[in-house]
């Protein structure tokens, strides 16, 4: 039961980060109907800026704090994300206005080739460190409950604290903003909002760097955990099932879906794994995902419409 | 001046429909083949039919088969790699497990093998489509890297999980220098483009067409949306899976589940998007370009005297793609292909602008 739990525990932290990227790919679609591919290329990027600015800022400047070129490393990262954010709207998706979304898909999959190649030919592709003072050791709880008590990283729960305050942060700014107000406005219906007055423009900047804002948050969970390199890029490949399943447009979709798929995919691993060969974590989430599809294509908290043929 | 087509007239149905109605294009290809054919193989070095033409070979034949479902039908797929490793290790094994199996039949089989896989991993186009397609297809693609890494019978039970494959021959001859390799994969991409060009071009590539444009406007004349959608995934995959059984028989010998991950996906879809969505000379150009790209940012700093490590030049390379892919999509959607057609119009009507 104790091991039990203990795996469940860690699959829940896990689909957490899950959920953060998702929560980039779940922004960005309902402001502008565009599917980010580039997500985890963009978590990339933000985390490969915060490790490198967090190295190279006291050199620069010539100080020795940790917790100033943390500060700083992370305010400059936040920069650079809006200036990614301005560049892909200028370059690209304002070219692209009223393609089709399968184009747009495909834009993105070049941002997000893009963005990889800028963000190591930049900041380099060696493993890099994130060091924000996450408590490293683990602690035990329940210890007169079960034998042995529960294994838990603390790392894990101040991850999931950062998430749940982001995410809350999020929907105070989406309902209570005039900003949000704005943004709910054209992820209903671009051009009504664009008829009364809401630069169209403007508002993909402002979602795309939400979009990268949350993208450096997941990057530095993620790096300060495992470090900073190229397979955090593919973590977008488990959100996305993750986003399928919580719904495309659904912000508590996409952190319930985390969760589901974070401990469904530890757990299966755990229990299922020794049947089929074991490694199945890779594919547990798409067959999920791909049932889901089929049985309730909006996903679980999804709009109702989607386009059947 | 050469290029025009003054007095050529058509005076049959026949002579109208034809793939190259103008001469100097029939003449043209025909000299191409010539040339692919008779001089090529006394002329290229083995390096150059090693890296250069017998990749860009497969890989074209790989382009064809996804142009038809994504350019042609418009079902997004970023299952590709997938499709080849199914071709590929169904050939593999047709070829271990029954003596005396002709290569060509293998090959065949392959390709039939993923036709099934990929009928199966269509299935859900019936219902869903753009992005959530792609994660369909993506589920097929995790789905194979796992079943071919981890399933000891697919790799006939080897212990470090690459197969090999025995020398390869071809009606009692055997296929083994490069020249002959190259031969070997060049008659069967002509063979496949020409019967992808008729499919294209014939009742059930309009079809597709069709459904590409405007799914519910095809059902509404009379189009089935399952038969059509269902046919482009079997034939894109047929060829798809045939392209990645000469992929590890021909162009790799031996392979391990690696040469089919979802970078070749993308890097097919690439090639599609870049030399043409829907054109089947697209495939060729998109694979020319994406085969001959990393060869030049490899030598051209070189003769400059700036070299480059190699991390740099694949950093460059993903920026390349990357930004290129934008770029086709906004500028030319039809990518290098389109291209290559207008500046065919514009020399039929020179030195004239209309």
């Amino acid at each position: 039961m104790g091991f039990f739990l203990e795996t469940l525990f860690g699959g829940l932290m896990a689909g957490m980060l899950y959920a953060l990227v998702a929560l980039g790919f779940v922004l960005i679609f309902k402001a502008s109907g565009v599917f980010n591919f580039a997500q985890g290329a963009m978590v990339l990027f933000a985390a490969l800026a915060m490790a490198r600015f967090s190295e190279w800022l006291p050199q620069w400047l010539g100080f020795e704090s940790r917790f100033l070129a943390n500060v700083l490393a992370i305010v400059l990262a936040v920069v650079v994300m809006i200036g990614v954010a301005w560049l892909i709207e200028r370059l690209a998706l304002r070219q692209l206005v009223g393609q089709e979304p399968i184009a747009l898909l495909m834009a993105t999959l070049g941002i997000t080739y893009f963005i990889d190649g800028a963000g190591q030919l930049i900041f380099g592709s060696a493993t890099y460190k994130i060091d924000v003072g996450m408590p490293k050791d683990p602690m035990i709880l329940f210890e007169d409950v079960f034998q042995g008590g529960l294994l838990l990283s603390k790392e894990d729960l101040y991850a999931a604290l950062v998430s749940a305050l982001l995410v809350a942060s999020l929907s105070l700014f989406f309902q209570k903003t005039a900003t949000g107000r704005a943004l709910r406005a054209v992820a209903d219906d671009h051009q009504a909002a664009q008829s009364i007055g809401i630069p169209l423009s403007r508002i993909w900047v402002i979602v795309w760097s939400i979009g990268g804002i949350v993208a450096l948050v997941a990057g530095i969970i993620w790096g300060s955990k495992l470090g900073v390199q190229f397979s955090i890029s593919l973590v977008a490949l488990k959100a996305l099932p993750v986003v399928i399943l919580g719904g495309l447009t659904s912000v508590p979709g996409a952190i319930v879906g985390g969760l589901i798929i974070g401990s469904g995919e530890k757990l299966s691993e755990i229990y299922l794994g020794p049947f089929l060969g074991g490694g199945i974590e890779n594919w547990f989430a798409y067959v999920l995902a791909l049932g889901f599809l089929l049985v309730r294509p909006q996903g679980l908290f999804g709009d109702k419409i989607i386009d059947r043929v | 001046m050469l290029y025009r087509e003054n007095g050529q007239f058509k005076q049959s149905y026949h002579a109208d429909l034809q793939i190259f109605p103008v001469l100097q294009d029939r003449v043209a290809i025909q000299l191409l083949l010539v040339l692919a054919f008779v001089a090529v193989p006394f002329v290229a070095s083995d390096y150059a039919f090693r890296a250069i033409l017998i990749p860009f070979l497969i890989l074209s034949l790989a382009a064809m088969g996804l142009n038809i479902l994504v350019g042609y039908c418009g079902q997004i797929s970023l299952g590709t790699g997938a499709f080849m490793a199914i071709g590929a290790y169904a050939a593999y094994n047709l070829q271990v497990r029954i003596d005396g199996m002709p290569l060509l039949v293998a090959l065949i089989g392959g390709g039939l093998c993923a036709t099934v896989f990929g009928v199966l991993f269509g299935i859900p186009s019936l219902r869903i489509r753009g992005l959530y397609l792609a994660v369909a297809t993506l589920a097929a693609q995790f789905f194979t890297d796992w079943f071919t890494n981890r399933v000891p019978w697919v790799t006939n039970n080897s212990s470090s999980g690459s197969v090999s494959v025995r020398e390869l021959s071809l009606f009692g001859m055997a296929v083994e220098t490069p020249a002959q390799k190259y031969l070997l994969c060049l008659s069967i991409v002509v063979v496949f483009g020409l019967l992808c060009k008729n499919l294209v071009r014939g009742a059930i590539g309009r079809q597709w067409m069709a459904i590409r444009d405007m799914d519910v406007a095809a059902a509404v004349i009379g189009i089935r949306p399952v038969y059509a959608k269902l046919s482009a995934f079997a034939v894109s995959s047929f060829v798809v899976g045939v392209a990645g059984a000469l992929w590890g028989f021909v162009h790799l010998g031996s392979w391990e589940p690696a040469a089919f991950s979802i970078d070749r996906s993308f890097q097919l879809l690439f090639m599609v998007i870049i030399g043409g969505l829907g054109s089947i000379s697209g495939a060729f150009f998109g694979a020319a370009f994406i085969v001959l790209l990393p060869l030049l940012l490899n030598y051209v700093p070189h003769w400059l005297g700036l070299p480059l490590s190699t991390a740099t030049a694949s950093h460059l390379e993903h920026m390349i793609f990357g930004a290129l892919i934008v770029f086709f999509l906004i500028v030319e959607p039809h990518g290098l292909a389109r291209l290559w057609l207008t500046a065919r119009e514009k020399l039929r009507l020179w030195p004239f602008p209309h």
